[in-house]
């Protein structure tokens, strides 16, 4: 008799096990020779405790413990590590680095090669703002994909404000951005350039909402787009660029992650062997003062299977 | 197709339209033509119209051509949605027989109407959006039997010249959307041969 697995769920046997401890050991040894020190914090939270990071986060899995709080299954670890540093490092003023490896849950509504429950492996770096913090995380992400046995993944960068910064400036309210900035974020755009054709957007407005979205390229696509964001990019690019890690991005304008708390930088990671984004992160200035002392912060995730998935098929050479 | 770029293709009624869409890209379809039960030919796949999402989302195809109403069925995959070709043009309606109006009689006397289709997704949302409580048969093909034989008091299909609905002895009651078909692209594709795609969808609004 078969005892099922709720579906998005499964076991791991111990050949599959050996690589992926491999896999993390390789990560978690090159976060730390960072200076990322290891963190845990626990799957179950108070799901009220995480509704202040993000509206959405505790969506996923929610239960009564024995007393009737309500708590929620962390659907990330960046939420719970800024509720630590508001807890555990509020009058610590110098910049903090800090590393995971653990399991958060979902529910899946898009995406049918995604799991419920998936292993994450990241870094978070706080007090460091702007471009420095960046591309400090960035650099560091592709050393670590590096070390671990990848040679052709690619950083996809965009900027989480640009978008919407486009919108307000042709005086489109937040109202009518919103199902804008859905139909982008579920990579319709054909559905996003009929909703900018009915807002009744003309001219130059019109022309650069309908092609941002499809640039992506090398630093010639910032220029079409002058103003903070494409500054922004540029400077992460420079500093990259000194950590000789600028060959691996491609920018990619139309860029938009589903996490609320994105301020600025946002990116995701690519390898050509395989179909998905192994993992991703941005920059979240507003997130850590949702808790405690503002601080501006920015961090990045894998998803160590995925990151396995692309190690296999690196090797098989596809 | 160009060297870098494979591309699922629907079979089907809008099979012939779409060879003929990628002569106009410039795209040699003859020996596809020649061979109606190959399926792989270099560069592109012949596959059922509601497998090509499936297709692209996994990467075994960088871009894929179907209509909307696959897309809005599935509309959890994660694929780029590229441009609208602008032919396979259909409508997804409501049918159900002539006499009467069994929709409104059904929910004034019963409170919830049923419904056959092979969208129940659609259908499901459609129904719900309208604030009108239905309980979704989902059958696989010849949806239009279904108010003949008593399986359900409406169905939910796609039509595109209303002939079929006619010939079943049902007639159109609510339009839901229209439909054309699009380019789709699988999204770390869409970024790693980007040239590739956008030479495509630059030759495609050429086209237009």
């Amino acid at each position: 008799m078969i005892h099922p697995v709720p579906p998005g769920t499964r076991d791991v046997l111990p050949d599959e096990m050996r690589e992926l401890r491999a896999l993390s050991g390789s990560l978690h040894a090159t976060f730390d020779r960072a200076g990322f020190g290891e963190v845990w914090t626990p799957a179950l939270e108070y799901e009220e405790v995480l509704r202040r990071g993000d509206e959405r986060a505790a969506a996923g899995f929610r239960l009564f413990d024995d007393r009737g709080h309500v708590l929620a299954l962390r659907s990330d670890a960046t939420i719970p590590i800024a509720r630590l540093v508001a807890n555990r490092y509020a009058t610590e003023p110098a910049p903090l680095r800090l590393c995971y490896f653990a399991h958060a849950y979902r529910a899946v509504e898009r995406g049918s090669g995604q799991a419920r429950e998936f292993l994450q492996g990241g870094i978070e770096l706080i007090g460091v703002g702007g471009a420095e913090g960046d591309a400090e995380v960035i650099a560091l992400i592709v050393e670590a994909l590096s070390e671990a046995g990848l040679n052709r993944h690619r950083i996809g960068l965009g900027d989480g404000m640009l978008y919407r910064t486009l919108l307000a400036n042709a005086g489109v309210s937040d109202e009518d951005a919103q199902p804008l900035l859905e139909s982008l974020w579920r990579r319709d755009l054909v559905g996003l350039e009929v909703r900018i054709d009915r807002l009744g957007l003309t001219g130059s407005a019109r022309d650069a909402l309908v092609a941002v979205p499809a640039l992506r390229g090398g630093r010639e696509v910032l220029a079409k787009v002058p103003g903070p964001a494409a500054e922004n990019l540029s400077a992460v690019h420079e500093l990259l660029a000194e950590r000789g890690v600028a060959d691996r991005v491609i920018f990619d304008l139309g860029l938009l992650r589903d996490l609320g708390y994105y301020t600025g930088t946002i990116f995701e990671v690519y390898d050509p062997a395989v179909a998905f984004a192994l993992g991703g992160g941005g920059r979240y200035d507003e997130l850590l003062g949702r808790f405690g002392p503002s601080r501006p912060a920015c961090g990045a995730g894998l998803d160590i299977q995925r990151v396995h998935v692309a190690q296999i098929e690196e090797e098989r050479g596809t | 197709m160009t060297d870098e770029l494979t591309i699922a293709i629907p079979r089907g009624t809008l099979f012939r339209k779409t060879l003929d869409f990628l002569e106009a890209l410039g795209i040699e379809t003859a020996e596809i033509r020649a061979n109606d039960r190959r399926l792989v030919f270099p560069g592109i796949l012949t596959v059922r119209p509601s497998d090509v999402p499936a297709y692209v989302e996994h990467g075994a195809a960088d871009l894929g051509i179907t209509g909307k109403d696959v897309l809005v069925e599935q509309s959890e995959r994660e694929v780029y949605e590229l441009a609208d070709l602008d032919y396979g043009h259909c409508r997804m309606v409501v049918a159900a027989p002539p006499d009467a109006d069994p929709l409104g009689e059904r929910l004034l006397r019963r409170g919830v109407v049923r419904v056959a289709t092979k969208y129940p997704n659609v259908a499901a949302r459609y129904f719900s959006e309208t604030g009108r409580q239905a309980e979704i048969v989902e059958v696989k093909g010849s949806v239009e039997l279904a108010p003949i034989t008593g399986l359900a008091d409406a169905i939910v299909d796609l039509t595109a010249t209303g002939r079929t609905l006619a010939e079943n002895g049902l007639v159109e009651r609510e339009a839901i959307w229209e439909s054309t078909a699009r380019l789709i692209a699988n999204p770390v594709a869409h970024k790693l041969k980007a040239e590739a795609v956008d030479a495509l969808v630059a030759r495609i609004r050429e086209l237009r």
